[in-house]
């Protein structure tokens, strides 16, 4: 129970029970069937603790992308509640700002192409007086400084600058208000390769040095080994499984993070992966199957898989599963650690 | 991190990507400069009218009644021996000034209610765009005649007969543009940044949006002329003896056969305005749009 | 597989700028694709890869052209061929792979149509015959239920599904070459596996070369045996995936290594590689990479490294190779 109270302690954002719908109505005698609902997310909870990155990955169609916007307050949700670990409570209007920021995935619609560095940084610094009126140009440079840019971007415009440039700008856009909280969306799944590397190693820096917590969005399971503490698997609208980085990756206890991480494509020429892992498409959201919605293309599933819905269960201290055969999982042979199981 | 890494990924205003194209200076551009020319030259005519034309638009002769173009008058003189050259300069004040001021009101009008028809969507879209469909039901000159003929003659009722009817346009194009901004992130960011919608539309919003409805502008101003000319043609214009190159083809329209000139001179001077509008809309739609509208 | 069914020599494209000297974007490419093999192209944005690509199926965009070097598919000459000529290899000689689906398949017909089409022009087959064709191809790149599929429209099918629509009509006539432009960067990581197993399987079944360019290392591994990786235009080095995968001799091959995340070796750190890319209207004499390469030497900023074998079937454009392999080894 101390292991809860503590996590309870660091926990700065706990996400209850969210859900979201989108009722899309039939349009008339010619529409194919009933009203369609459309569900985005059906009951998500999760702990964001301070300090920590928690990768939060899924393929399209899992609904992360939606549980970000909503931790931002741009969409609200259909049900549950969202709970700051803060004195005030949850954040309203502008003080929101201060709260949790955002990163965007695409850099190129990121940024006001009529805006420049030092105006669009300015403003937010004056407009949350984060610093004196005398004090702003010399803040400008700091928060450049801090993304690895230097005095010239001041008053440049975003179309000057490349991709990864303009990702370090709209970090810097982030920080400007000093957040609590950073949610990035896919930031480096629009840079090459080599860049990629950079931004990521930006987060790792500004996770130590100003002890942000980061919720890092993202589809690639490598980029997240490298970044994460911690990392929650969506799969259509549902989290299957968190656990600590290391943990997920030696011991999954979900099939379908198990074949996310055998679909990772490998950089040792020796590993080529040529076993069918996953058939299929994932389901329609309209048309959710019963009972575990992975069953369909799931390789373990069996008769109670297709009518019993498993709820996210702990599997192992701080792991938890959505799957009522994941402690009878077969393990991972040799990288992972040998655990016993009950 | 490594500060050799930030420093050498340091932004350098110099260098760009290879995949960018350098952006040509505006004094380059064709359009821009052709459209600035003509249109300057006219400009610049109208406004030195007292000094360059060569005799008083409204002072008659009746000696010297239709005289053939010569050394005295270049262009000839009309039925009532006024000099036509000068009735054209002159007259050059009148369309061209009602003409780029008929612009300002629909511009403003208009963009201010597609921007936040736009903008904030719901009811209030619906209706706005209801009455701006309505509009565009009904041809922009017949309206426009309509309306001075109901108004009466004269330069008040035409700026307020075209600000009635040409509203709409910028409406749906700025509606149109807002559109497509919203769901640009850079919108999100600035709500994630505590900006209050008035802020956003007016200073975020705004100047990426209303590039597009200057351009329709240029293009605005020429279809005012030619409602103002098209006014003066039917006698509801400007009233007489003030030259204005409507009521110039009116007066010609008789002797077209025998002295052509009076009455096709003013028509060209209308296309050549025209002309010259459009280069400089495409001109600044060049400017204006960078090929990094991403 | 000792016969070369595509051979690029000395592929120099670019835009010509009148009297100044023409702006290069892919700079003296040579690589040969025997038949069965599978070659990849690696680089980032800016390489060139995209372009050569291009070049070979006749799709430069106005104002890029050839303008030295050859290309030659078999005995043809691409270059030359045009019109009527190049129609008649693309679909069951040459076909091509898109990124984006989307885009590549036309929205308003029934993706069984688009699929067929090729069929019916190059094979001559009826109607009938071409549907049921484009069926069964839709089964084989594995889509469920095929025949109804068939009658569906792009937009109605997923991001997935559409590639392999796409993969389908590519395959549909039994090219001996299919080229693909980062067929996989849009998908999900799991849709990305079974996408990639298909190229593979097909491509052995129909006995059809690959030529695969991407920027994902990992992905390159996975699916090609040869490869040649791309920097500002040039080929830096050249040979089979798993020589270069373990004894890269050209720093930027180093550089992509080390920055890319290497699933098996989490904590391995990211290195990334400083500066960037250099703007391809202002070459220097010396090396491209130099400005941004550890290894770089003074002759190294005078001169270009020609591309040469420093080990059978290995070739990197670099004067350092030396020390480069003794600092990695």
């Amino acid at each position: 129970m101390t292991d809860v109270q503590e996590r309870e302690q660091t926990t700065i954002l706990r996400v209850a029970d969210i859900t979201k719908t989108y009722d899309l109505g039939g349009r008339g005698p010619w529409s194919r069937g009933p009203r369609a609902t459309l569900t985005a997310l059906d009951g998500v909870d999760l702990d964001l603790r301070r300090g920590e990155i928690l990768a939060l990955v899924g393929e399209s169609g899992s609904g992360k992308s939606t549980l970000a916007k909503i931790l931002v307050g741009s969409l609200t949700p259909t049900q549950g509640s969202l709970d700051w670990d803060a004195p005030d409570g949850a954040p309203r209007g502008r003080h929101a700002a201060r709260r949790v920021q955002m990163v965007f995935q695409d850099p190129y619609s990121s940024l006001n192409p009529r805006l420049s560095v030092r105006a669009m940084l300015s403003e937010l610094l004056l407009l949350h007086r984060i610093v004196p009126r005398s004090d702003v140009t010399a803040e400008c440079l700091r928060l450049l400084n801090q993304v690895g840019l230097d005095a010239d971007a001041l008053d440049a415009y975003p179309s000057q600058f490349s991709g990864g440039q303009r990702q370090r700008l709209a970090i810097a856009r982030a920080l400007a208000v000093r957040p609590d909280v950073l949610i990035a969306d896919e930031p480096v799944s629009a840079l090459d390769v080599s860049v990629q590397a950079t931004i990521l190693d930006l987060f790792g820096t500004l996770q130590r040095d100003l002890g942000l917590s980061i919720l890092f969005v993202a589809h690639n399971l490598a980029v997240v080994q490298h970044l994460s503490q911690r990392v929650a698997v969506m799969y259509l609208g549902r989290i299957v499984e968190v656990a600590d980085t290391a943990e997920l990756f030696s011991n999954p206890r979900h099939p379908y993070t198990r074949a996310l991480i055998d679909s990772i494509p490998r950089m040792n020429p020796g590993s080529r992966n040529s076993m069918p892992i996953l058939d299929g498409e994932p389901p329609s959201p309209f048309d959710l199957p019963t009972g575990c919605r992975f069953s369909p293309r799931c390789a373990f599933a069996s008769e109670e898989c297709s009518t019993i819905d498993p709820p996210l269960t702990a599997v192992a201290p701080d792991h938890s599963a959505a799957c009522i055969k994941s402690l009878a999982l077969p393990s991972i042979a040799p990288t992972g650690e040998q655990k016993e199981k009950q | 991190m490594s500060a050799p890494t930030a420093v050498l990924d340091g932004f350098q205003t110099r260098r760009r990507a290879a995949r960018s194209r350098v952006l040509k200076p505006w004094y380059r551009n064709g359009s821009l400069m052709a459209g600035i020319g003509v249109i300057g030259f006219l400009v610049l005519v109208a406004i030195l009218a007292p000094v360059i034309a060569p005799y008083d638009p409204i002072k008659q002769d009746l000696q010297n009644a239709l005289a053939s173009p010569g050394a005295a008058h270049w262009l000839g003189t009309d039925k009532y021996g006024r000099d036509v050259l000068s009735r054209l300069i002159w007259g050059a004040r009148v369309d061209l000034r009602i003409g780029f001021l008929a612009v300002i009101i629909p511009f403003v009008v208009g963009s201010v209610l597609g921007g936040l028809a736009g903008y904030f969507g719901g009811w209030f879209d619906t209706i706005v765009m209801r009455i701006v469909d309505i509009f565009f039901a009904f041809p922009f000159y017949v309206m426009v005649i309509v309306l001075v003929f109901v108004l009466g003659s004269g330069e008040a009722s035409i700026y307020l007969a075209i600000a009635a009817v040409s509203w709409v346009s910028y409406a749906k194009i700025v509606r149109g543009e807002v559109l497509v901004a919203k769901k640009q992130d850079w919108v999100t960011a600035a709500k994630l940044g505590g900006m209050s919608d008035a802020r956003i539309l007016t200073r975020h919003i705004g100047p990426n949006v209303l590039s597009q409805a200057i351009i329709y502008g240029t293009s605005d101003v020429v279809m005012d002329i030619m409602a103002i000319v098209t006014l003066g043609y039917l006698g509801l214009g400007i009233a007489p003896p003030t030259p204005e190159w409507g009521s110039m083809i009116l007066d010609g329209q008789e002797f077209i056969t025998t002295h052509w000139m009076q009455a096709t001179i003013p028509g060209l001077v209308v296309v050549l305005v025209s002309l010259g509008m459009s280069w400089l809309g495409d001109g600044l739609s060049d400017l204006l749009n960078p090929e990094r509208r991403k | 597989m000792t016969d070369t069914i595509l051979e690029v020599s000395n592929l120099t494209l670019g835009v010509r700028n009148g009297n100044r000297p023409p702006t290069v974007i892919v700079d003296d490419v040579s690589f040969r694709i025997a038949r069965g093999e599978r070659f990849g192209i690696v680089g980032e944005s800016g390489s060139g890869k995209s372009m050569t690509l291009r070049s070979i199926v006749g799709l430069l965009p106005r104002g890029v052209e050839i303008l030295s070097g050859s290309l030659r598919y078999g005995d043809i000459d691409l270059a030359a061929t045009t019109g009527a000529a190049r129609r008649a290899l693309m679909g069951p000689e040459i076909a091509m792979i898109f990124q984006e689906p989307m885009t590549a398949l036309n929205p308003v017909l029934r993706v069984g149509d688009q699929i067929a089409e090729g069929s019916r022009r190059h094979l001559g087959l009826s109607r009938a015959a071409a549907w049921d064709l484009a069926v069964s191809m839709m089964a084989k790149t594995g889509i469920p239920d095929p025949a109804r599929r068939a009658r569906a429209y792009p937009h109605e099918l997923s991001g997935g599904l559409r590639q392999r629509v796409m993969i389908a009509m590519a395959l549909s006539c039994k090219p001996k070459l299919l080229l693909c432009d980062e067929p996989t960067t849009a998908l999900d990581v799991t849709v990305q596996h079974q996408v990639l197993r298909l190229l593979e399987d097909l491509c052995e079944e129909v006995g059809a070369s690959l030529l695969f360019v991407t920027h994902d290392l990992a992905v390159v591994n996975q699916t090609c045996d040869e490869l040649a990786v791309m920097y500002a235009g040039r080929i830096v080095e050249r040979g089979s995936v798993e020589r270069v995968f373990r004894r890269p001799e050209h720093p930027y091959t180093a550089g992509l290594l080390a920055s890319a995340p290497d699933f098996d070796q989490p904590d391995r750190a990211l290195v990334a590689i400083p500066g960037f890319p250099p703007n391809l209207a202002h070459r220097t004499d010396g090396c491209a990479f130099a400005p941004r390469c550890a290894f770089a030497q003074e002759h190294c900023h005078t001169a270009s490294p020609p591309l040469e074998e420093h080990e059978a079937g290995h070739a990197a454009a670099c004067f350092e190779v030396g020390r480069l392999l003794e600092a990695t080894a």
